[in-house]
């Protein structure tokens, strides 16, 4: 099955959920005298999960002709042979990222962050990089900390 | 009214509210650049600054040079990097980063000032003329027209449905509308599908999404395939010397800066409308106006399509200052941290404002005109430099674009939960991508999604029923236009195919 069939038939289970939820569980929680209105939260979500689920069987059942990957920007069915390490490295240092942020402060994350972005890359000139990344870090630390008046916790938690 | 322009100008042409102007527009289009920081944020950071002035016309001055800066600055890393910071600029990067990684980036940023010059003033001189008029008539829209604006808005997905993706496109509008009702809505006031997750109680982040949706998996294509960025990166300096916009060029834009000023004018007047459904509009409407071979292009890197939603933005814009300034009422939440201001300042707008303080609302208009022309001359030398942002070696470059994703979500929602959701979509819109999923529909229903149902629900509550559809006219009507603007393109295409036929057959 081509990729596009394989994530209507994912978003087609996500619609199924979030049907499920409108239909059966949502309206239990509601208090009697929103009961009268003519439009409960529920209305939407349940317009939009048969609507979901119907345009997502569509293209399932493959009613529209699936795109030649070859004639795509990047083929995913050659996807090792493009930089994929490279993509997962710098996605994972996004998420280490997120975690990090506020038990390391926002200095140490964010020049690690760029440094070793470059370092993924491919970089070696570690003076250049070591310089760019700290005098971006302390730039945009002080025009949205100071100069915006935006608190961006700048040591690690512990002082 | 001349007593009242020449009043305005002396105000204006002051040495001190010329400098705040200048001022303006450059804090603004600086900021505005950072993805994370639209109009809004900008405006509420400097109203401490503008209150501090003291003198209500020179503070406004400074406020509406900076509103116009941010939005142009908005635009910019729409066109540039394809992150869209602000919802009104997400129609900008459909047809502005396109051309950007055609090298023709300096181009796309001059069509983008002189389309927002052109919109801005033109707003202006409308705003001029028909404000008072103008004010009545935007009363007399309820909430059931307002919902069968945004179907209208919504009509705009019919664009993406290009080559054959209709269903795909209509999955990924579902899927936007759906993403929409996460959260606590303005009219249950009960918190719907979130999981019990509390970071999902405020639903999720409109910045998130749009950085999640197109710059991140722009920057992951970049990382995967580094030719992709050579042609990009400008290392032939195109897009410094295709910065003049050709005779036809300008002849192609003209039509639609004349249309969408007045287009995007009308909408912004409307409380509640304002530039993003302006925006995707114009785009709609400008696409269903060109003729086939221009059709095609749209998407694509075309100048019409950039011209579109660059001009109604800006005149939706001025248009929203309309009920703010006749009637009091903010139509925008731009125009309602403006509100803010004004009542700090002790100034309350108003039907008496042209009355009690007439200066001020002359003021404000006449450095609507100052600052877009401020605008123009400002950035105009500019975007040379700016456009070298490109030529920035892609060792560097892709880090800092990652991490101004991450630092624009963080900003915004100061959340470090938001991340992991920046990453996770970012990760899904890149398969989306490698299987020709059109997104951006996913993102005009995330945001109009939310309109569209409380202005139906509020509708259907006041209406106690469905009968609002027929019994009001404009209702009827701009439901209507919204059908003509989702079937017109495809019964275009089959006429046309019917013909491409006709004429084999012939052959």
């Amino acid at each position: 099955m081509a990729l596009d069939r394989w994530i209507a038939f994912f978003i087609f289970l996500a619609f199924v959920i979030y049907g499920y939820t409108a239909f059966f569980t949502m309206d239990a929680l509601l208090p009697p005298i929103m009961q009268r209105n003519p439009i409960w939260p529920s209305s939407f979500p349940k317009v939009l999960s048969v609507g979901g689920m119907l345009t997502a069987l569509i293209v399932l059942v493959g009613f529209e002709k699936s795109p030649n990957p070859d004639a795509l920007d990047i083929n995913y069915r050659r996807l090792t042979e493009y930089k994929l390490g490279q993509a997962v490295a710098l996605l994972v240092l996004m998420t280490v990222y997120a975690l990090v942020l506020r038990p390391v402060g926002f200095l140490a994350a964010t020049f690690l962050f760029l440094a070793i972005g470059s370092l993924i890359l491919g970089e070696r000139r570690y003076l250049v990089i070591a310089l760019v990344s700290a005098a971006a870090t302390t730039g945009i630390w002080y025009l949205v900390n100071v100069v915006l008046g935006i608190f961006l916790k700048p040591l690690p938690a512990i002082f | 009214m001349l007593e009242g322009l020449l009043i305005g100008l002396s105000t204006t042409l002051s040495f001190k509210n010329l400098a705040m102007v200048i001022g303006g527009c450059l804090i603004g289009t600086f900021i505005g650049m950072v993805p994370g920081l639209g109009p809004m944020s900008i405006i509420a950071i400097m109203i401490p600054v503008a209150v501090t002035i003291g003198d209500p016309s020179a503070a406004l001055i400074l406020l509406a040079g900076v509103y116009y800066g941010a939005v142009f600055g908005g635009s910019t890393s729409s066109i540039l990097i394809n992150a869209p910071g602000v919802a009104s600029t997400v129609a900008t990067s459909f047809d502005g980063y396109p051309l950007t990684r055609q090298g023709k980036a300096g181009k796309a940023l001059t069509i983008a000032a002189i389309s927002s010059f052109s919109g801005g003033t033109i707003g202006a001189i409308l705003l001029l003329a028909f404000a008072p008029a103008l004010a009545t008539v935007a009363l007399l829209f309820h909430s059931s027209e307002y919902f069968a604006l945004m179907v209208v808005g919504l009509s705009a997905v019919a664009a993406f449905a290009g080559t054959g993706q209709v269903f795909k496109a209509l999955l990924m509008t579902f899927l936007g509308l759906a993403m929409g009702t996460v959260g606590e809505g303005v009219l249950f006031n009960m918190p719907r599908f979130t999981a019990g997750i509390l970071d999902l109680q405020s639903g999720f982040g409109f910045i998130t999404l749009a950085l999640s949706l197109f710059a991140l998996p722009e920057a992951i294509y970049l990382i995967l395939d580094p030719n992709r960025s050579r042609q990009a990166d400008g290392s032939s300096n195109s897009e410094v010397k295709e910065l003049r916009i050709t005779k036809s060029e300008a002849r192609a834009i003209v039509p639609v800066i004349g249309r969408q000023s007045i287009q995007g004018f009308l909408i912004g007047v409307l409380p509640g409308a304002g530039a993003t459904i302006a925006s995707f509009l114009g785009y709609a409407v400008e696409r269903n106006l060109a003729d086939k071979k221009e059709q095609e292009k749209f998407g694509k890197g075309s100048v019409k399509g950039l011209a579109a939603p660059e001009t109604a933005n800006n005149a939706a814009c001025t248009g929203s200052f309309v009920p703010l300034l006749t009637l009091g009422i903010p139509g925008s939440g731009t125009t309602a941290i403006l509100l803010g201001a004004l009542i700090a300042l002790n100034v309350s707008p108003g039907p008496r404002l042209m009355v009690d303080n007439p200066q001020i609302f002359w003021a404000v208009i006449m450095s609507m005109y100052l600052g877009n022309l401020v605008l123009l001359i400002l950035n105009l030398p500019l975007i040379p430099y700016i456009a070298k942002v490109l030529a920035v070696p892609r060792n560097f470059l892709i880090p800092f674009i990652l991490f101004f994703t991450l630092m624009g979500t963080y900003i915004g929602q100061n959340n470090a939960t938001e991340l992991l959701f920046l990453v996770s979509f970012g990760v899904a819109a890149t398969i989306f991508r490698f299987a020709d999923y059109p997104v951006a529909p996913l993102l005009i229903g995330f945001i109009l999604g939310p309109l569209l149902e409380n202005n139906f629900s509020r509708a259907m509550q006041l209406y106690d029923g469905a009968g609002f559809i027929w019994e009001r006219p404009m209702t009827l009507a701009l439901l209507v236009l919204a059908a003509l603007l989702v079937l017109l393109p495809s019964y275009r295409s089959r006429r046309a195919q019917i013909r491409a036929g006709g004429v084999a057959d012939a052959d």
